[in-house]
């Protein structure tokens, strides 16, 4: 059980750096909570809600891909080899990876909660049903922008690059998302969404699945 | 003989596919017509396409478990041919639906997809230009293609099968093996493809030489 230990332990060191530089993540937070609020000013003669919805999915992404890249893109040479000294590539790469889930649920939650301030739900909407697309979806933006940000940080060249190698990826979880939550806008019936759940858990675990092959290569220079 | 006689064979069925395409009888369908014959000349295009990124990925695997610059010219190049083979795709495709759908870009879910995942190959060569050191560069990029492979597997093949599309043989269109039920387009359509990919291995190979000559002088 040398690598539960490992990895409980990294989560509780990156969650004790975030917490004592509450920078970054008050950062994100107020990045959330002013983009909701611009979206909320420029878009408000719009009164369609599927507009609403993928708008709330185009803020969650740019949200997390602030959130997750300084994963791996802000941390010096030196406490990387440091951590790689001590700790095996996989317990680190799980460790990031349940680290970011984690962050960008609560993210994500706070978000929507913003966003149903401004937006209210509408009376058919399945609620429940929008909640599971929201945590799988910000459990696939963490998984996947995760990895990116480890391959983009060891490019050498941030964050130009992370958005460049990401998007492509990334478009097909969102929109697959974005039809599960207007599904669930809508209140269809919800065996009609079990497809795209479905899809989202395999991306997931292709996506981890090939992290975690990968990532041993990727760390030893 | 033994190692021109699949560049000859390929030769052959492309020039076959092509002037047999054009001029040998097609069954006559509502609303595709004449432009069934696009079929020879699109769909052997996805399937070169698919070929050479399968054997980019093969070789970006072996790159990763025995650092070798062979390797790694071997898999950007067939990367390379395969992006061409895809915007070729994404062309033939294209002046198709400006017969059929009065227009060359109606953002159908599978010119879409297609679409970004010849993006998503852009980004593989892009990442490449990024680093400079030459081995950190073949790890990395090698990384990155793996990554990038199941996904495009994802984009071209699972995600337009759960959209609405008016590409044929989705959403009730004729498709695939309504044609095929015709054999005199399975004559044709079998060597097209067939040519096409051995056509597309052919440039690869030249490519993988031109580029290890250029990186021997240096």
């Amino acid at each position: 059980m040398q690598l539960a230990k490992q990895v409980i332990y990294l989560i509780r060191k990156e969650a004790v750096l975030e917490w004592r530089s509450k920078y970054a993540l008050n950062g994100v937070l107020l990045y959330v909570v002013s983009t909701v609020f611009v979206c909320y000013l420029s878009f408000v003669s719009i009164p369609n809600k599927l507009t609403w919805n993928a708008l709330f999915w185009i803020i969650i992404l740019f949200a997390s891909i602030n959130a997750v890249a300084k994963s791996f893109l802000q941390e010096s040479k030196g406490r990387h080899l440091y951590t790689y000294l001590l700790a095996s590539p996989i317990a680190l790469i799980l460790a990031k990876t349940i680290y970011n889930s984690l962050l960008m649920m609560g993210l994500t939650l706070i978000a929507l909660f913003f966003y149903a301030l401004v937006f209210p739900f509408q009376p058919e909407t399945d609620i429940p049903m929008y909640m599971v697309a929201t945590v799988l979806g910000s459990l696939s933006f963490a998984t996947i922008f995760t990895m990116i940000s480890a391959i983009a940080s060891k490019a050498g060249n941030g964050g130009m690059l992370m958005a460049i190698l990401s998007f492509p990826i990334i478009i097909p979880v969102i929109i697959v998302l974005i039809k599960l939550s207007k599904n669930a806008i809508d209140g269809l019936d919800r065996s009609v969404s079990m497809d795209d759940i479905g899809l989202l858990v395999l991306i997931n675990a292709m996506v981890m699945g090939v992290s975690l092959i990968l990532f041993p290569y990727l760390w030893r220079d | 003989m033994n190692r021109t006689w699949w560049k000859i064979l390929g030769a052959i069925l492309v020039v076959y596919a092509t002037i047999a395409g054009l001029l040998l009888g097609v069954p006559r369908l509502n609303i595709l017509n004449e432009t069934i014959r696009n079929l020879y000349f699109h769909v052997p295009m996805w399937f070169a396409m698919i070929t050479l990124f399968a054997i980019s990925v093969v070789y970006s695997i072996a790159s990763l478990n025995r650092p070798n610059e062979d390797y790694d010219r071997r898999a950007v190049e067939s990367a390379n041919v395969g992006v061409v083979f895809g915007i070729f795709g994404l062309i033939t495709g294209s002046i198709w639906a400006k017969y059929t759908w009065d227009q060359f870009w109606s953002f159908d879910p599978k010119q879409n997809f297609a679409a970004i995942a010849v993006l998503l190959y852009f980004a593989y060569l892009i990442l490449r230009n990024a680093i400079d050191e030459e081995q950190k560069r073949a790890k990395i990029s090698a990384i990155y293609n793996i990554f990038a492979f199941p996904m495009m597997i994802v984009l071209v093949f699972v995600l337009p099968r759960l959209q609405a599309s008016l590409h044929p043989g989705n959403g009730g269109n004729p498709g695939f093996n309504t044609y095929d039920l015709d054999s005199r387009m399975r004559m044709v359509f079998y060597p097209a493809c067939m040519g096409w990919i051995v056509i597309g291995y052919w440039i690869y190979t030249i490519r993988f030489r031109i580029r290890t000559l250029e990186d021997k002088q240096l």
